[in-house]
């Protein structure tokens, strides 16, 4: 059975300065800074649009809803994310979309929502003291942090299916969404030494199928937390993925994984190639060969390069896009654009790299490198390099190479504003945002499947959202707009 | 150059690989050849001062 492929991306961001160089102090500051200036900021131009009961209008910059198990910053905000603190880091969980592009674009927001929650804070600390946040995953030491996938998908596929369908995929599509790095940093990698790689994790993974996220990475992860009824949904969460910068890149991610899931259900692992015989081996040579010519031996016997992975995964995707146009994923245009760009960027990376510059994140950083290298005889280890290799990620608009390389943008700048304020309209996202925008008073506590309202009198109440297709803009905008109070709300939905 | 006519040059030079994209191939090469012929002339302006002390500083704990 097939289900809608309700996704997200959720995005630790690398972080430097604050006080004392403590990072998790850093990422309070961060956190902190965007909820304190949701509360006080109002405004007056989007009250007159949406009507609130609350006496200080409609809150502008977000909201803010704890979560109350964790004593670290974490507010939800009213476009229906999470800002919080995770580890060490300043981490955006997205709303639930709907499409591919959805999520793409509310993944742009997460940028805006970091680089203004940066501006904020750097207004009132020291300028030695001042922060910068970075849309990366390595420091170059060792050390990762992720950029974690989530798509629903039906409990009914069972899980040795999931892996033998997703792990081809999972190790070859670093050659169009790598973002590339310099060097290596783990003792694997530095053995052998390669002067950059396509993918800013693949030397991070040391294992196929596993729990964890922090030791032993594996390529498909096993956590089991649909945040829906368990019944009828998984989550598959993916955890082997770079950042992105460039905005199709991430668009063609999603989309891409999302039809090859909708095939899985369909049809089965059985239509997918046959997995390499050692997946992590596979990921990490692949990332390592520039060239894209490394094949890997294959369960059933044939060879493949992560390339050839990547043909045979678009062409079966094509022949189930033509066949059922996949409804489940997008609309017809959308799922075209989807089988468009990846073509292109597939093709392009292997016979005109410099052709989709504008698309692959590690080939528009690699020509960068490349050509600072060349222009001053740099050696392949040079920090200049290195400093090109952080910057691309740099979220200051001076500062960031990302911006100057000229990468295709999806969305006008007020489409990235609307979504850092409004939640998408077509999953349970939407209910979460509104309530947090119109009832920031009467909300103590919200989370991925449920709002918690305290009225002030009584017990809490908790309103469960365990379908993440319900609490729709469809379903709720009406009774939100007939209800302008949080107890007129619940007594309707109660009623 | 002023903040201001670097801001004026990537926006000449997102509209002339826009239109690149639309025109295909032969004048899209020379076109990014130029743009990032442009852009490394202007790096100094953007790496930070000290990339030897700038890559050793960015130091994170593990995340995820």
């Amino acid at each position: 059975m097939q289900v809608p492929k309700v996704l997200g991306i959720e995005t630790e961001y690398g972080i430097a300065g604050g006080p004392e160089q403590d990072p998790i102090l850093a990422s309070s500051i961060i956190v902190n800074a965007y909820a304190q200036e949701g509360r006080t900021r109002i405004n007056w131009d989007f009250d007159s649009e949406s009507p609130s009961s609350d006496s200080r209008g409609v809150l502008n910059f977000t909201s803010f809803a704890p979560i109350v198990e964790t004593q670290l910053a974490n507010t939800v905000l009213t476009n229906g994310a999470r800002l919080y603190v995770d580890h060490a880091h300043p981490e955006y969980s997205s709303p639930e979309c709907r499409t591919p592009l959805e999520a793409t674009l509310y993944d742009a927001a997460g940028e805006e929502v970091m680089l203004r929650a940066m501006n904020v804070s750097n207004q009132s600390l020291d300028p030695s003291m001042r922060i910068t946040l970075y849309k990366n995953n390595c420091d170059g030491k060792g050390n990762s942090y992720g950029t974690h996938e989530n798509y629903l998908l039906s409990r009914d596929l069972e899980f040795k299916e999931v892996v033998a369908g997703v792990v081809p995929h999972f190790v070859s599509r670093q050659i169009i969404f790598g973002a590339g790095k310099v060097g290596a940093e783990t003792e694997d990698g530095l053995e052998v030494n390669p002067p950059f790689q396509i993918s800013q994790r693949a030397e991070f993974f040391e294992e196929v199928v596993g729990l964890e996220t922090t030791l032993k990475r594996p390529i498909v992860n096993t956590r089991d937390e649909p945040h829906s009824d368990a019944e009828r949904f998984r989550r598959l969460h993916v955890i082997i993925g770079d950042a992105n910068m460039s905005q199709v890149a991430t668009f063609v991610k999603l989309g891409s994984t999302s039809l090859l899931l909708s095939l899985l259900e369909a049809e089965g692992a059985k239509v997918f190639p046959s997995m390499p015989v050692h997946p992590v081996q596979s990921v990490r040579s692949f990332a390592i060969d520039t060239t894209l010519t490394h094949a890997v031996l294959c369960e059933d016997g044939k060879k493949r390069t992560a390339w050839d992975f990547q043909d045979e995964l678009w062409n079966l995707a094509d022949s189930f896009t033509k066949r059922t146009g996949v409804p489940d994923v997008a609309g017809e245009d959308e799922v075209a654009l989807i089988m468009k760009h990846w073509r292109e960027m597939l093709d392009g990376v292997r016979d005109n790299p410099a052709s989709v510059a504008d698309r692959i994140d590690w080939v528009a950083k690699l020509r960068v490198i490349e050509g600072l290298k060349d222009r001053y005889d740099l050696p392949d280890n040079d920090a200049k390099l290195r400093a090109v290799d952080l910057q691309y990620h740099d979220l200051r608009k001076e500062k960031s190479l990302a911006k100057r390389v000229g990468l295709l943008e999806l969305f006008s700048n007020e489409q990235v504003s609307e979504a850092v304020q409004n939640p998408p309209r077509t999953t349970r996202a939407y209910f979460r945002g509104q309530c947090v925008a119109r009832f920031p008073e009467q909300i103590v506590a919200a989370n991925w499947d449920s709002v918690v309202f305290d009225l002030g009198e009584g017990p809490l109440q908790r309103v469960p959202m365990l379908d993440p297709l319900r609490g729709t803009a469809e379903l709720t905008q009406d009774l939100l707009e007939k209800n302008p109070s949080a107890s007129a709300l619940l007594k309707a939905m109660n009623g | 150059m002023s903040e201001q006519e670097r801001i004026q040059k990537q926006k000449t030079e997102r509209a002339s690989t826009e239109q690149a994209a639309v025109n295909v191939d032969t004048t899209k090469g020379d076109q990014l050849k130029n743009d990032l012929d442009d852009l490394l002339d202007e790096i100094d302006e953007v790496l930070e001062e000290n990339a030897e002390e700038f890559v050793r500083n960015y130091v994170q704990k593990g995340g995820e």
